[in-house]
């Protein structure tokens, strides 16, 4: 099993490079051409949804992300922030995001969520299994 | 590569030519330029995704919100999206029934019967 990881500081900045690395990995052990914008995007979205969490909770720990390819290509991002803060997978109806009460900041945690589960068949979010945050694991096949 | 911004006016219709990646990083650029825009007066703007080549949740965000600024004033905002990879994105979140979306931006300028049209 081939595995990389990567340890960032929650900053913006470090998305792109999170994304980069993801996607190279996934070239690497196979995933389809035709996937990879998909990879790209959702591997995009899991980081800025734990860099957002860990800047609203003041966590300053790395977020991480963690690629290996044994049979399948699956990702793992992983951040510290607290639990009861970060599950929930609502995704907004045309109604509730064009609604002028709905703020900025929850409109993007909606459409982060909706984009996840709309580009990743095989997805899941949960706690960690030691300390505090939650891991979002996404999975796709590679073609050989 | 990363976000480039560039402003024309087409009759009372401020274009806003973007490109590159909108991302968490990037997007405060756009929400900045926007309000910049909006705030100077502009009512009708179209916001040319033409050659994005990445938008994640942040940039749907920004354009959420620069819509309903422009909605609240009374103005109108469309956006031009032709690549089939981006229009994904509008239908997986439910935003292409929330954001008018033309493949060009002299149809975006054509169908506002708020401006005076190119």
């Amino acid at each position: 099993m081939a595995t990389v990881r990567l340890s960032f500081s929650p900053a913006p900045v470090h998305v792109r490079t999170a994304r980069l690395v993801g996607v190279a990995v996934a070239r690497r052990a196979g995933v389809r051409e035709d996937l990879l914008d998909e990879v790209r995007l959702a591997i995009g979205e899991a980081c800025t949804r734990a860099v957002a969490l860990h800047r609203q909770y003041n966590v300053p720990d790395p977020v991480l992300v963690e690629m290996s390819d044994s049979g399948a290509y699956a990702v793992r991002v992983v951040d510290r922030a607290p639990i009861e803060a970060s599950i929930g997978l609502a995704a907004l109806d045309a109604d509730q995001l064009a609604n002028e009460s709905l703020n900025e900041d929850d409109l993007t945690t909606g459409v982060g969520f909706a984009l996840l589960a709309g580009f990743v068949e095989d997805l899941q979010v949960r706690p960690v299994e030691e300390g505090v945050g939650t891991e979002v694991r996404m999975v796709w096949p590679v073609g050989r | 590569m990363e976000l480039s911004l560039a402003t024309r006016a087409v009759g009372e219709h401020t274009v806003l030519e973007v490109g590159g990646e909108v991302d968490v990083y990037t997007a405060p650029r756009l929400r900045e330029r926007l309000l910049e825009l909006i705030d100077g007066g502009d009512r009708h703007v179209v916001v040319d995704l033409g050659r994005v080549d990445f938008l994640d949740s942040t940039g749907l965000g920004v354009l959420v919100g620069a819509l309903k600024r422009l909605r609240a004033a009374g103005g109108s905002f469309a956006l031009v999206c032709g690549k089939e990879p981006l229009l994904k994105i509008f239908r997986i979140t439910a935003l292409d029934q929330v954001f008018p979306l033309y493949p060009t931006v002299d149809a975006a300028i054509g169908a506002d019967p708020t401006g005076s049209g190119a």
